[in-house]
């Protein structure tokens, strides 16, 4: 199902959550929310999913006005970051309640039931309670319950930020692949950028209750909007009035055209990259520079070397402002 | 443990002792009044744990998810009957619902002023014991349920209820267990009327008209029911919270 929300906004008290907030979302598409916390990603989940009412503007799904439809009747499954497991439920239970309280007949939610176990691994489990599953393991049981009803477009509110990074890891790639196989249009919030640039079709970052920026995960990181998408989807460094990657720096032992005096201030090793720190001789604020082991040896960098810094003809960069 | 000995072993031991007279159990047993006041006692202690677990969910539900103005004061208030002297509770009672009738009603006397008295003390019980229960109770949950096509109703049916259940059942049998015992709020509205009197009442004039062992029998037919009770309580905790 295709969505798209319109000037939505939303406010609690005196919190902005979201101001003025305008996306669009492919049908069948695995896109990622993306942002820090607290930036109104997760009220714009629950507001497309009718758990939250937004103070002004429209949501649409598949072009219908369903800002006024209760969430029990606009077909969305949707899985919380702590499960909200039934807890006096068994697995199997947990799964069959959307099912059950629809009145569909028993052999059709048996059926139903015992594929979705299979499709998340927990066909052994069916008759554990919540309480007696690992976090992971609670996770794909909320899954597979909010897959259970058929929706036309699944929410997922930070699904693996409870877990541990091995599981998390896990997890994603398997959301992934469920993803490519059940094609159903899926939104997943987060606030781990790698997990929105490794998984997500399409990423809209929201910031501070606006969107930031929205495009493919290449296009964000090759062509950032802003100092802040930059800055969150991967490590920068300041190299006079611009914003760079620390690996999109050249350095030279000889002065450039253009190039920035600096005098090397600290080296660290970090396995097969080292990073310096490089003080710009006009005492601008201090570089990092991420540098191969072999680069750092052709160099002969040490801590005290006068370099001269550039960056990369392809070096993607913002300018900051004055 | 000898603090508890002395506390509680030993007044237990003295009425089993006392109560070991086999005239006296006949007596009990034969006396009709006796009876009808038992049966009436135990109907009465159930109405209480049924009403009571039917209003001390609701009030719970309207404490902890509604806003309004006076929440607070209503939450202090709902503990008066417990702060309450049981007498001075069943003043109050006889006063606003007695033969003065300053609200149209007159029920001192009657069974039903009975049962009054006797909700109103055991107002407390099943209220704080469900409160907490709600309050841990997750948003998240049944926002899970109402995505998954469930009705406001079905959510309270099932997901709410099941969660609320041991709390509600103990603090209805808490109040059960309180009010086969309770004396001080009855005393005064049920009007020193057979047709109204309760086991501790009985109890009371079996001791004034010196048959201590005819009100040991009776206080140990109390005793054990609330002990049979609470068996049974524990037996349902255990099934219900074997996954908790």
């Amino acid at each position: 199902m295709s969505i798209q929300c319109q000037n939505v906004s939303k406010s609690f008290g005196d919190f902005h959550a979201l101001q003025d907030v305008t996306v669009e979302i492919d049908s069948g598409q695995l896109t990622a929310v993306l942002g820090p916390s607290g930036g109104g990603k997760s009220t714009l989940l629950r507001i497309i999913a009718g758990l939250e009412t937004a103070d002004s503007g429209t949501v649409l799904i598949e072009g219908q006005d369903v800002t006024h439809v209760l969430a029990r009747d606009r077909g969305i499954g949707f899985v919380f970051q702590h499960y909200a497991a039934f807890t006096h439920m068994t697995v199997w239970e947990n799964v069959a309640f959307g099912l059950k309280i629809q009145k569909t007949p028993k052999e059709k939610i048996r059926g139903r039931v015992n594929d979705l176990l299979n499709l998340v691994h927990l066909d052994g489990l069916a008759k554990r309670y919540p309480s007696e599953l690992s976090g992971g393991q609670r996770q794909r049981m909320a899954l597979a319950r909010a897959l259970a009803v058929e929706p036309g477009l699944l929410l997922l509110d930070e699904p693996f930020g409870a877990l541990d990074v091995k599981v998390r890891q896990e997890l994603r790639d398997w959301l992934r692949r469920l993803h490519d196989e059940v094609h159903t249009t899926t939104i997943f919030v987060t606030h781990d950028q790698e997990e929105a640039m490794e998984i997500a079709d399409q990423i809209i970052v929201i910031n501070a209750g606006r969107v930031e920026q929205a495009g493919t995960p290449d296009t964000l990181y090759d062509r950032p909007a802003n100092q802040f998408v930059m800055g969150f989807l991967g490590p920068v460094t300041q190299l006079g009035d611009r914003m760079v990657r620390p690996h999109d720096i050249r350095v030279s032992t000889q002065p450039e055209a253009g190039a920035q005096e600096a005098v090397v201030d600290r080296l660290t090793s970090l396995g097969f990259e080292t990073r310096i720190v490089a003080r710009p001789t006009n005492n601008g604020s201090p570089v990092t520079v991420q540098l191969t082991r072999n680069q750092i040896n052709e160099l002969n960098l040490q801590v005290g070397s006068r370099v001269y810094l550039s960056t990369y003809p392809t070096a993607q960069q913002v300018s900051m402002p004055a | 443990m000898l603090y508890l000995s002395l506390l509680v072993g030993l007044p237990v031991a003295a009425l089993i002792s006392l109560s070991a007279d086999s005239t006296a159990w006949s007596a009990v047993y034969h006396d009709a009044h006796t009876r009808t006041v038992l049966e009436f006692t135990f109907a009465v202690s159930l109405a209480v744990a049924v009403l009571n677990s039917i209003t001390g969910v609701a009030l719970a539900w309207v404490l902890v998810r509604d806003d309004f103005p006076g929440k607070r004061i209503v939450n202090a208030l709902i503990d008066l009957p417990f702060a309450l002297p049981t007498i001075v509770a069943g003043l109050v009672l006889l006063t606003l619902y007695g033969p003065t009738k300053p609200v149209g009603l007159n029920v001192a006397g009657t069974r039903v002023g009975v049962l009054f008295a006797l909700l109103f003390v055991s107002l407390p019980f099943v209220v704080r014991a469900v409160q907490p229960v709600l309050l841990t109770l997750e948003r998240e949950v049944e926002d899970a349920a109402a995505c998954l096509g469930a009705k406001q109703w079905t959510i309270f049916w099932r997901i709410i209820l099941p969660a609320i259940r041991p709390a509600a059942l103990t603090g209805a049998t808490l109040a059960f267990a309180r009010v086969m015992g309770e004396f001080g709020s009855v005393v005064l509205i049920s009007g020193n009327i057979p047709r109204t009197e309760i086991a501790s009442q009985v109890i009371f004039n079996d001791v004034e008209n010196g048959a201590p062992a005819q009100a040991a029998v009776v206080g140990i037919i109390l005793l054990g029911t609330a002990l049979v009770v609470f068996v049974l309580l524990g037996l349902l905790m255990r099934r219900w919270t074997r996954h908790g």
